[in-house]
């Protein structure tokens, strides 16, 4: 390594924190691009359901499709808050 | 951003192959083809006029000083955006298909109703992106709406074909890990590369003077645009300008 490309290589290479940061962000929207139109207003149903019985935030209920070849599988995730 | 310019010029570039051709400015409210087309001074009716039959079609297409195959249709200045109809933008664009080869739409930024008319009936788009975060983020999401609600998704016809343009690339700074490099965008978006524009000082002297920067014949980004309008017409050309410049032994030097 040359004495310029030693100072080179201290700088921060941001670019390649740009991709990651792009490969993550992308790949999570491409994933909600899939999933279909209803999910909103059934996490909001669930969520009221819930709210019922235990007090929780909004992020705490998700509700995903998982799709692939031969069906599709709803995931749901309720996480309920520490006591 | 560059959609503008690069509308302007893969236009300049097909119409100065002989095809006859019409680019249309979906940017309502905002229009600026026009100016990077030099004739704002001519413009009489506009896109919406047409929809709204307020004009013909042959009272609004302006025909270029400069080739003879090119036509230009103005986005209105005034109008509300939503003057744009699924109904009004096709009839017009069936009406110019009967006597245009190609049909160039040069959409405004964003992803919202505009955006969504002028990529609803593509057989083909032009992605042009930027190699920076919030650029690269959008183009996806654009790709995301042609492949969901683009007529030809609705109808469940073959794709719209897309290629990426990846513009105001500056190989330099990619050098230096500053920017994101063109496998770095090929990566994420995956779609083929249609081409590659370097930053370029160019691109605002043509825009001052109202010229499409494909006819600045000498300069790098106006011969990238033009091997961008070869490859779109399928022709094979080898990438150029993704390099930096190799420095002679003083600038080196001096740059450090
Ligand atoms: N390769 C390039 N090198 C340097 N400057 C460029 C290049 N391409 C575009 N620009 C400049 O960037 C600016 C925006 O370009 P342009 O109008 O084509 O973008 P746009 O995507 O149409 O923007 P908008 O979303 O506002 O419609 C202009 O000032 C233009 O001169
Ligand atoms: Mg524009």
């Amino acid at each position: 390594m040359s004495f310029l490309d030693y100072f080179k290589s201290k700088k921060t290479n941001t670019a390649s924190i740009a991709k990651e940061r792009l490969q993550i962000i992308v790949a999570h929207e491409r994933g909600h691009r899939e999933q279909p139109d209803y999910l909103p207003q059934l996490q909001q149903e669930l969520l009221a359901v819930i709210r019922k019985y235990v007090q929780i935030d909004d992020d705490m209920v998700q509700v995903e499709v998982d799709r692939n070849d031969s069906c599709s599988i709803l995931e749901l995730n309720v996480t309920l808050p520490e006591h | 951003m560059g959609k503008t310019t690069t509308s302007a010029s893969i236009s300049t570039g097909l119409a100065r192959r002989g095809h006859k051709t019409v680019v249309i400015d979906f940017d309502v409210g905002l229009r600026n083809l026009d100016l990077i087309m030099n004739c704002e001074r001519r413009v009489v009716y506009d896109f919406v006029n047409v929809i709204q039959g307020e004009a013909s079609l042959n009272q609004a297409l302006i025909r270029d000083k400069r080739v003879d195959t090119l036509y230009i249709l103005p986005a209105s200045q005034t109008r509300e955006k939503e003057a744009l109809t699924k109904e009004g933008v096709e009839a017009v664009i069936n009406e110019l298909s009967e006597t245009f080869d190609y049909i160039v739409c040069d959409s405004p930024a964003g992803i919202e109703h505009g955006a969504q008319m002028a990529l609803y009936y593509a057989d083909e788009a032009v992605v042009v992106t930027n190699p920076e975060v919030s650029s690269v983020r959008d183009s996806d999401r654009i790709l995301g709406i042609l492949q969901s609600k683009s007529r030809r998704a609705e109808m469940s016809q073959d794709p719209v074909k897309e290629h990426l343009l990846l513009t105001r690339y500056n190989p330099e700074r990619v050098e230096r890990g500053e920017m994101l490099s063109v496998s770095d965008v090929e990566e994420i978006l995956a779609i083929p590369l249609l081409g590659v524009i370097p930053e370029s000082q160019v691109v605002l002297n043509a825009s001052n003077q109202g010229t499409p920067v494909i006819l600045e014949e000498e300069s790098d980004a106006g011969q990238a645009y033009d091997d961008a309008v070869a490859r779109l017409l399928g022709e094979e050309r080898e990438h150029r300008f993704m390099t930096a410049q190799k420095k002679g032994f003083f600038s080196r030097m001096f740059k450090g």
